[in-house]
């Protein structure tokens, strides 16, 4: 490379750093809690105990659990109802209306060996670590927000792109993991090149997999308006049904129909997941990475019928498996805590370039501490 | 610490790529199973970390 391509490289690697540095920074502090936002919850809410029965108990039907959650929220009709992963537990969601937003929405969490309620509440946003999600999503300014942090972590990567580009005329004379620690300004040069180069890899993927996530809601419309409304075209104009079929067949017959599935969760006739005329029953595999595919099964919810049963596109797969890419959930807590030392790795590297930045700035002799640095390359 | 002949884009990337890699293995293999897949995933995970503990321990205070 010539010196005018390496400097024009440094040009871009400068900018895009500057411009991101801010919000990569708030997101890489916030974003350090919410690695670990399961077991911080748990500490705060306290761990629920089932109740000890015999291991063969059998299990009540979901109709049962569901009419036990109705009967605590009175006037509330059902949206969802999900299925923990762990125990037999099952979670339905009630709201006064199939609009209502997610604030105005109630759980209720029901053993189903019982069919006895063990835990309800709200989804009202008011803890520290809604607050620090929220932050983390879309700094309170919904999709808006949401689409402006994509953006920045799209310059987060063409920074850390041009980053490594740079690496190379820097490291020509010197041997790799070199820290001069003589000068500040070597020693903090030498930890920002090394972070950045070691962390590539996961600073790429968890970047890039952030950027898909904020797409999350544009791509569900999309995909709403295009192949659910194509699954559903033939019910088109129908009001929802007054009486609703059993939802435990429902779930029986779409499990039926996707072999190796277990329902992940069920949309009610009327919501955003499902037509209002179905239980859209949403399926998933056993795998870490096939239980991000979700297969949706249309349940006719006026006669239980199978209507139909699709894979998701692939830009609704991508979305799914962005999604333990970037919190780094999906290999237990030896992970989780690598992931946190990754993420203060970033955080090392996103001050130190700052520090670097201004630090240049300061010196009387601009330039000439990396130009000298800086030799072409053949 | 500068060493007196220039290296090349192989030697100074070699270090970087197998951490790439290892990294990307690590971050594919937790996905795919439990067990052996999520210790292999946290070898790979560890080896970028190992690497800048490794490089700042042995920084050097001579110019």
């Amino acid at each position: 490379m010539t010196n005018g391509a390496i400097r024009a490289w440094y040009q871009v690697h400068k900018w895009t750093s500057l411009v991101c540095t801010v919000f990569l920074l708030m997101l890489c502090i916030t974003g350090l809690p919410l690695i670990f936002h399961e077991e911080i919850d748990h500490l705060l809410e306290g761990e629920q105990t089932l109740t000890a029965l015999p291991a063969d108990t059998p299990m009540r039907s979901l109709d049962e659990a569901l009419a036990t959650a109705l009967k605590a929220h009175p006037g509330e009709v059902p949206l969802f109802m999900s299925f923990d992963e762990d125990r037999p537990v099952v979670n339905v969601t009630t709201a006064l209306s199939v609009t209502s937003p997610v604030e105005a929405m109630n759980f209720t969490s029901l053993d189903l060996r019982t069919a006895e309620i063990v835990a309800q509440g709200n989804f009202a946003t008011d803890g520290v670590m809604d607050f620090i999600l929220q932050l983390h999503i879309d700094m309170f300014l919904g999709l808006k927000g949401e689409l402006f942090l994509g953006f920045m972590g799209l310059l987060f990567f063409t920074a850390l792109v041009s980053g490594v580009v740079v690496y190379a005329p820097f490291m020509r004379r010197l041997n790799f993991g070199t820290v001069r620690a003589a000068r500040p300004r070597l020693k903090w040069l030498d930890t920002h090149n090394l972070i950045g180069v070691v962390t590539l890899m996961w600073a790429v993927v968890v970047g890039l997999t952030g950027v898909i996530n904020t797409l999350a809601t544009p791509l569900t419309d999309y995909w709403r308006f295009t192949e659910l409304a194509d699954m559903i075209a033939p019910y088109e104009g129908q009001p929802v049904p007054t009486q609703m079929s059993s939802l435990n067949e429902a779930v029986l017959i779409a499990k039926a129909a996707a072999p190796g599935t277990r329902p992940q969760f069920v949309a009610f006739p009327g919501v955003r997941f499902s037509s209002n005329h179905h239980y859209a029953v949403w399926l998933k595999g056993a795998t870490p990475a096939t239980e991000q595919i979700l297969t949706p099964a249309l349940i006719d919810a006026t006669n239980g019928t199978l209507t139909d049963i699709r894979k998701m596109p692939w830009y609704m797969l991508a979305l799914r498996l962005s999604q333990p890419l970037h919190f780094g959930d999906y290999g237990g807590m030896p992970m989780k805590i690598l992931w946190a030392l990754l993420d203060i790795a970033t955080i090392i590297m996103l001050s130190t370039g700052v520090w670097l930045w201004l630090a240049k700035r300061k010196s009387s002799t601009p330039r000439i501490a990396v130009t000298a640095q800086v030799k072409p390359a053949e | 610490m500068r060493l007196s002949r220039r290296l090349s884009l192989s030697e100074i990337f070699l270090v970087p790529l197998i951490l790439f890699i290892a990294t990307g293995v690590g971050l594919v293999t937790a996905l795919l199973g439990a067990g052996l897949w999520d210790i292999i995933s946290w070898v790979g995970l560890l080896a970028p970390v190992a690497v800048i503990v490794w490089a700042w321990n042995r920084r050097s205070h001579k110019h």
